[in-house]
């Protein structure tokens, strides 16, 4: 359930939900972070969940010694009123079998704040493509039908591709076709829950393998950025560096500590 | 997928964790009724239960509706736990209030509705000089899908904004991200996290990030941060996770906090106490004798 900070439960009518499926290379979640840092987005609130596993830790987006002592749970949702966009972080991966029950308590959640809609980004196993997507762009979109027709033809005039349909059981030879998202986490399941709840819902995806995926959420964002235009270009210039994403202090170290120098 | 230097393609483990998904939704599909009622059972199995040892019965409200406090000091971890048990405990009389009963892979209690003094892992008590001092001691190992069923068996639904809540455990060293090796720390080492409406200042510094804790010590200060209780996570690095002297020693500077400062008595004392509790536990677990 959703838990304000405040003592009022913030007006979230009309406003663009941004959220991450936990998913390989934990892309989703990387790009949430970037846009959280770089926006400056303030906390508005908490989604309390046993669905989450729990963790805590000082705040990720500490620019300084006075902002570094807030505390962070698994799941919190932030704000930027001037660009009316919401965006809700998690932190941790989902309890055995209640996966299906978040996807149901968060929209619920999205239903009743009345958002315009939800754009979930997220990500699939790069080894599962097919050779036509080894060829093509590594991004896809998927739209749930009550997604405004405003949207849809924005989408197709950036030339995104739709994510493919595939063999929902690829060892039968004459297996129906379906929307699959291996390694996507709930993203299929929000989805699916997406289309039967008429809730306009955008899924954005990159095929990834685990590693460094920094590079892969700052391509995610990038390509969210083609259509919502959260932050404009500094200059047309095309040659000028990438638009300027600020990493938040907490990707420190996330390959570990330091090494002891008795290794060399 | 990933090819090996052998030529051999092994499956690269995901660390967003979404593996269990594939296979649990494969399962949702192809769930039959046994299945469903196998895991039903394994739930009910799972189950976390407050007792009341001494009446044999099980608590039908949360445990703090029960038993309100003011304060709420509670010890996870075997070196928590034996600090508490030297330093507080041993400075008061404590009468046990309840008994909280789980089952896990690592926490294999075997009766049902009973439990056996040896059995009694995670056992709650007030200071009976004043009873709005609750005291939490847990050395058994809650699972992720019990923590949230223990948080409300023991806060219940209602939370009262005016506890204060002190929770004390240990992390290996291991766990701890610094940008010099974690092999030239001085261990153990205390840290501290406190919520938004924390009213008192810790004994140490704050745990920097991109430093993380998760657990039952998640769950409790997650709870508290969500609403809004004044609490304050003590967390001891150490190398050594077993029952040890210098680690549970460590947790000494609390002992000058507002919530602790009233509750111990005589610290030398305490300190033989302790240093005793490492001895008996040593012999014991000498396996050549």
């Amino acid at each position: 359930m959703f838990v304000p900070c405040g003592d009022s439960v913030p007006d979230l009518a009309g406003c663009t939900l941004l959220m991450p499926a936990v998913s390989v290379g934990n892309v989703g979640q990387l790009a949430i972070d970037l846009i959280i840092s770089t926006l400056n987005m303030y906390k508005i609130g908490y989604f309390y969940t046993d669905c989450l596993v729990p963790m805590v830790g000082n705040n990720p987006y500490a620019t300084a010694e006075e902002n570094s002592t807030e505390l962070s749970i698994n799941a919190e949702v932030y704000a930027s009123p001037s660009k009316k966009l919401v965006a809700l972080q998690l932190r941790s991966i989902f309890i055995k079998y209640k996966s299906k029950s978040f996807c149901e308590k968060l929209l619920f959640w999205v239903k009743s704040s009345n958002c315009a809609k939800v754009v979930v980004l997220s990500s699939s196993h790069s080894y599962h493509r097919n050779d036509l997507q080894l060829r093509s762009t590594p991004f896809r979109y998927l739209l749930t039908p009550s997604m405004q027709k405003s949207v849809q033809n924005k989408i197709q005039s950036l030339n995104w591709e739709e994510m493919e349909k595939s063999p929902c059981i690829p060892e039968i030879d004459d297996s129906e076709f379906c929307v699959r998202i291996p390694g996507g986490g709930i993203t299929k399941t929000l989805y699916d829950e997406g289309c039967s709840k008429e809730i306009p819902m955008v899924i954005l995806l990159k095929f990834v393998s685990e590693g460094d995926n920094i590079p892969d959420a700052l391509g995610l964002v990038e390509y969210l950025n083609e259509w919502l235009q959260i932050i404009k270009p500094c200059c047309d210039d095309p040659s000028a560096s990438a638009l300027p994403w600020k990493m938040p202090s907490s990707w420190r170290l996330l390959f570990g500590s330091g090494l002891p120098p008795a290794l060399f | 997928m990933a090819a090996t230097f052998f030529g051999e393609v092994v499956r690269a483990p995901c660390r967003a964790g979404t593996e269990d998904e594939e296979e649990e939704e494969e399962e949702g599909r192809r769930e039959t009724p046994e299945d469903g009622e196998v895991r039903q059972q394994l739930a009910r199995k799972r189950e976390v239960r407050l007792l009341r040892r001494q009446a044999k019965t099980t608590l039908e409200v949360s445990l703090l509706e029960k038993y309100p406090c003011s304060k709420f000091i509670i010890a996870i971890g075997n070196n928590a736990v034996a600090f508490l048990s030297s330093f507080i405990m041993n400075s008061g009389v404590w009468e046990e209030v309840g008994c909280a009963k789980l089952w896990n892979e690592w926490c294999r209690t075997v009766d049902t509705t009973h439990l056996s003094p040896t059995e009694a892992f995670c056992v709650f008590y007030h200071l009976k000089s004043n009873p709005s001092v609750v005291l939490c001691q847990c050395s058994c190992y809650v699972a992720e899908d019990q923590q949230y069923q223990w948080l409300e068996k023991v806060f219940g639904s209602c939370p009262r904004k005016n506890m204060q809540v002190t929770i004390l455990t240990c992390r290996h060293v291991t766990d701890y991200k610094t940008s010099e090796s974690t092999s030239s720390l001085h261990t153990p080492f205390l840290k501290a996290l406190k919520t938004q409406n924390a009213r008192e200042p810790p004994c140490c510094s704050l745990l920097e990030q991109p430093n993380i804790v998760p657990g039952l010590p998640a769950a409790v200060l997650s709870y508290c941060q969500v609403w809004k209780i004044s609490a304050i996570l003590y967390l001891c690095y150490t190398d050594v996770m077993k029952l040890d002297l210098i680690t549970a020693e460590a947790f000494k500077p609390v002992l000058s906090s507002r919530s602790l400062k009233g509750l111990v008595k005589n610290i030398p004392q305490s300190t033989e106490i302790l240093k005793k509790l490492m001895t008996t536990n040593e012999i014991q677990s000498n396996i050549y004798t």
